[in-house]
C-alpha cells in the first residue's frame, strides 16, 4: 500500500526537530531511516501530517566514549553497531544484538532511536536497552534530560516522548571486567519480529545481575539482584515471572520458558 | 511536490516528487526503472531492494524526498560491474531464478553477500538471504549460484561443495 498524504520537514539540528514539531503542534512524527515507521505509513496503520527527519543530523550519528557509559547517537544505524564500528563496552552484546535486527538491508537504514521511539515489545532493542537500563538522552523544548529506559517505555508503542521530543542519544552502560551476557530470541523467520526474547546481564564488578523477557504483549518484564535471577532456576519463580508479564496462552508461556532457560544456560559462567 | 534531485547510476537526475512517494514508485514512474520491483510495500519480501550510497536499502520504505543528493544504484546500473557480472552468470547456471520477480532485489544482496562476506558457507548465506523472498527456486539456486562466484572469487572455478550438491 501507499502512504496517506504528509508533508516533510528535514531537519539540520536537534533544536530545529523540535521547532519544526512544535509548530506541527503534535501532528509530526520524528523519522530516521523509517525502517518502523516507513511501513506503518505504507500500511496506514500510521497516519501523520508530517515527517520531520531526523537521520542527517550529523550529532545523532556520532557516538562518545564517556568514564561510565557510551552515548551512542540517536540515528546510528543497526549495520554500523553490527560491524563493530562503535567501541565495544557491552563485551559484544550490541553488534550481537544488532545482527540480528530484521535484513542487512534494514539494518543499513533503520537507527537506534527510531526502533526505541517506535517502542514495539518485540523488537530487539527495547528488551536489550530494558536489560541494561540504558539512559534515553531526549530533547525538548525545555533542553536536554535523560530518562532511564524503565521510564521510557511506557506500554506497547507508547512511550515517555512528548509530542515536540527528540530522541538524540543513548546512553549504554560499560561493562565492567568479567562481565557476562546472553541474549536469545525465536522468530519463525530469521529477520521477524521475535516471538519471545530472553536477556541476561551479569555484571560482578559493578554489582549488577539483570535478566529481561521481551517480545510480550507489555513491555519488557526485568529482573534484578542476584537472589531473584538465581531463583529463576526454579519453576516457580518463572511462573511467576510469566504471570506478572500477563501471558496467558499456555503455547506462549512454554515457548517463553523455554527461551528463558536455554539463556540462563548460556549466562552460567 | 518537491523537486528532488538524485543521483542514479551515476546521472544526476532531478523530478518532481510527493514526500509520501516510496523510492522504488519514484524511480520506476519518474525515471522508468523498472527493474526495481515492488512487492510487499513493507520492507519484507526484499524486491525491492537497490543500493543506497553504496548499501543495500528496501526502496519501498524508503521515502523519495529523503534521498536528496544521494546515490542510488538500481538493478540497471551494474551492467559493468564485475561481481554483478559474475552473478548473472551464476544465476543463469544454477537456475537461480523462473519468473524472476525477486530477481533485481537477490542479484543486489547477492552482491552484498559476495563483497561483505567473502567467507560465507551456505548457512550464512541461507541467513543473510533471509530478507529476500523467492517463490519459485526453493532458493536452492541461488545459494548455489552465489556460493558459486564466492569459490570464483576464492582463485579456483571448481568448489567441492557446489559439486557436491550437483552430485547428491
Amino acid at each position: 500500500m501507499k502512504a496517506a498524504a504528509f508533508d516533510y520537514h528535514r531537519a539540520d539540528s536537534a533544536a530545529q526537530a523540535v521547532q519544526l514539531l512544535g509548530a506541527a503542534g503534535g501532528m509530526a512524527k520524528v523519522c530516521g531511516g523509517s525502517q518502523s515507521l516507513g511501513p506503518m505509513l505504507n500500511l496506514r496503520l500510521a497516519q501523520t501530517e508530517a515527517l520531520v527527519d531526523v537521520s542527517r543530523i550529523e550529532d545523532l550519528k556520532a557516538f562518545t566514549l564517556q568514564p561510565d557509559v557510551l552515548r551512542v547517537g540517536a540515528a546510528v544505524t543497526h549495520a554500523r553497531i553490527e560491524d563493530g564500528e562503535l567501541p565495544d563496552v557491552t563485551l559484544g552484546l550490541l553488534p550481537h544484538v544488532a545482527s540480528g535486527i530484521a535484513y542487512r538491508a534494514v539494518r543499513n537504514r533503520g537507527t537506534l532511536g527510531g526502533s526505541l521511539a517506535h517502542a514495539d515489545p518485540a523488537a530487539d532493542w527495547v528488551t536489550t536497552m530494558s536489560l541494561l537500563d540504558a539512559g534515553i538522552v531526549i530533547v525538548g523544548v525545555d533542553g536536554e534530560r535523560t530518562v532511564p529506559a524503565h521510564a521510557f517505555f511506557l506500554g506497547p508503542f507508547t512511550t515517555a516522548l512528548q509530542d515536540d521530543d527528540v530522541i538524540v542519544a543513548v546512553e549504554v552502560p560499560r561493562f565492567g571486567a568479567g562481565a557476562r551476557w546472553a541474549y536469545r530470541k525465536l522468530c519463525r523467520k530469521p529477520g521477524e519480529f521475535a516471538d519471545a526474547i530472553a536477556a541476561g546481564w551479569i555484571d560482578p564488578a559493578r554489582g549488577i545481575a539483570r535478566v529481561a523477557l521481551g517480545a510480550l504483549d507489555g513491555m519488557p518484564q526485568v529482573v534484578t539482584g542476584d537472589a531473584a535471577v538465581q531463583a529463576l532456576g526454579q519453576p516457580a519463580a518463572v511462573q511467576q515471572l510469566l504471570d506478572n508479564a500477563g501471558i496467558d496462552d499456555e503455547d506462549a508461556r512454554d515457548l517463553h520458558a523455554v527461551l528463558l532457560g536455554r539463556m540462563l544456560k548460556d549466562l552460567a559462567p | 511536490m518537491t523537486t528532488i534531485t538524485l543521483h542514479v547510476n551515476g546521472r544526476p537526475l532531478q523530478a518532481q516528487a510527493e514526500p509520501r512517494t516510496h523510492l522504488a514508485d519514484h524511480l520506476r514512474e519518474q525515471h522508468g526503472l523498472t527493474g526495481t520491483h515492488i512487492g510487499c510495500e513493507h520492507g519484507v519480501c526484499g524486491a525491492c531492494t537497490i543500493e543506497l550510497d553504496g548499501a543495500p536499502a528496501r526502496s519501498c520504505i524508503t521515502y523519495a524526498v529523503a534521498c536528496e543528493g544521494r546515490e542510488v544504484r538500481t538493478i540497471e546500473g551494474f551492467d559493468g560491474d564485475e561481481v554483478m557480472a559474475q552473478l548473472r552468470e551464476a544465476f543463469s547456471a544454477e537456475h537461480a531464478l523462473q519468473c524472476g520477480y525477486c530477481t533485481p532485489g537477490m542479484l543486489v544482496t547477492a552482491r552484498d553477500i559476495v563483497l561483505r562476506l567473502p567467507d560465507a558457507d551456505e548457512a550464512r548465506i541461507r541467513l543473510e538471504l533471509s530478507g529476500n523472498l523467492c517463490r519459485c527456486t526453493g532458493y536452492r539456486g541461488i545459494v548455489l549460484a552465489i556460493q558459486r562466484v564466492l569459490a570464483e572469487r576464492r582463485g579456483g572455478p571448481s568448489n567441492a561443495k557446489v559439486e557436491a550438491a550437483h552430485a547428491a
